[in-house]
């Protein structure tokens, strides 16, 4: 790799996201630890909502750390930002251990499982005051109640569309269809461009 | 799934709520779709704002557990590339690979393409997906001893079985089955010398769908599919929709 290296140089007083992962894939300690502050919160938060399992949640935020330790250098800025990468990782992570623990149960425990209520409502109780927290409620209660309940179940929960179809008993492409419009409705609500 | 219905599952794709199949085969369809790709983008931002209503403060150990756990970890350099893809899994995660483009290819999803594309863009991603299967079925797919035959099933729907002696385990592969009528399922069977002997059920939710075969091999010649009545059956009650032999 051609690309110039900067290290040793001070970095800038606040720098954003983008150009600390950009310090990170250099071997920049410091830089890691601010990343960790600017993004851990949201991520254990996440992982939390899928696993449930408080133990299991901060072994599996130690991993999307690491991983966004690991793989700093192969952050492609065009993709989307730094956040929502990371974020993404968090998410797919927590979503791997929800399906390998079903795989690994039989089908009783995983009928089980389908038949919890679920507890999206739970999810909104948790907000503190905060302005894009308020907004992203706000938007939340702009959907439509079978869009807002397949957007938290398949996101908070880690729930696959077919599962969510099956706990809402509505068909699999009704679910596929209010997946992409909810999240539609909140892009634009949120006015969210990449 | 035709490309209309590809397009809606923008949004399942970005809160991973497709199954493994479906998944790959989206990702390959958006490398053909550059509205797609903005939309996945767009709606992957979105669907990270969700994260921050649940937010929760860490507790400090965990900021000292992974700060020393990164001086001891190695960082990948950029870009992806063959060598890693080795240098990480060994030689078995590319056979793996190979295998699984194989059967993709057997299935009609453009195999050899999306190979192609993943070699040159992204085969840490590739192996990922493969690691995310069931090890079971990793290990099946992946055993140096691993055959496959691929067959036609009713509809036009396609079947892939692979087996591997050594472990003495098959999985099976299909692609485009439709669901099966209400109140039944596909049950899979093993073939010991004409008398059918019970491999488990068929998830019916997924129209491309990859199981591993219930039970040992030991001698049988081949395998089946026959619909039965939900739960399944301890011996075929209807004709078999395909019988495959596995190949020597």
């Amino acid at each position: 790799m051609k690309e110039p290296v900067f290290a040793g140089r001070p970095a800038p007083a606040q720098p954003d996201l983008q150009e600390l992962i950009g310090l990170v894939a250099r071997g920049d300690h410091e830089a890691f630890s601010r990343v960790y502050d600017a993004v851990c919160g949201p991520v254990l938060g996440l992982v939390r909502a899928v696993l449930r399992d408080p133990a299991q949640s901060e072994e599996v935020t130690q991993e999307v750390l690491m991983e966004v330790w690991r793989t700093a250098a192969r952050y492609q800025p065009s993709r989307g930002s730094a956040m929502t990468w990371i974020l993404t990782l968090a998410h797919r992570r927590a979503v791997d251990r929800v399906r390998s623990a079903q795989a690994a149960s039989d089908r009783e425990q995983r009928a089980a499982l389908l038949d919890r209520t679920p507890e999206y409502d739970e999810v909104t109780e948790q907000v503190e005051a905060s302005l894009e927290r308020e907004q992203v409620r706000r938007c939340l209660g702009g959907l439509t109640e079978l869009q807002r309940q397949s957007v938290t179940l398949a996101y908070y929960r880690g729930l696959a569309y077919s599962e969510v179809a099956e706990l809402l008993a509505v068909p699999l492409g009704t679910v596929k269809t209010r997946l992409r419009d909810g999240l539609i409705r909140l892009r634009d609500c949120l006015g969210v461009t990449v | 799934m035709t490309t209309a219905d590809l397009h809606t599952l923008t949004g399942a794709y970005v809160l991973h709520a497709l199954g493994p199949e479906e998944r790959v085969e989206f990702e390959h369809h958006l490398m053909e779709c550059p509205s797609c790709d903005q939309e996945v983008r767009e709606l992957a931002a979105t669907a990270g704002k969700l994260s921050l209503v649940v937010a929760m403060v860490p507790p400090p150990e965990l900021k000292q557990q992974v700060m020393r756990r990164i001086s001891t970890e190695r960082q990948e350099p950029p870009g992806p590339g063959r060598a890693r893809l080795e240098r990480r899994s060994g030689g078995r995660a590319l056979s793996r690979f190979v295998l699984a483009a194989c059967v993709a290819a057997a299935m009609g999803l453009g195999g050899v393409s999306l190979w192609q594309h993943q070699e040159a863009n992204d085969a840490r991603q590739a192996a990922q997906r493969a690691e995310r299967q069931s090890a079971e079925l990793a290990a099946v797919l992946s055993a140096p001893d691993a055959k496959l035959a691929a067959g036609g099933l009713p509809g036009g729907a396609k079947g892939t079985v692979v087996v591997s002696t050594s472990l003495n385990k098959a999985a099976f592969f299909t692609s485009g089955m439709p669901e099966p009528a209400a109140g039944k399922v596909y049950q899979l069977w093993f073939n010991d010398n004409g008398t059918m002997r019970s491999a488990g059920l068929m998830n019916p939710a997924t129209p491309n769908n990859a199981v591993l075969m219930k039970g040992p091999v030991d001698a049988a010649s081949g395998m089946g599919v026959t619909v039965e009545p939900a739960g399944g059956s301890s011996e075929p009650t209807s004709a078999p929709l395909a019988v495959m032999n596995f190949p020597t």
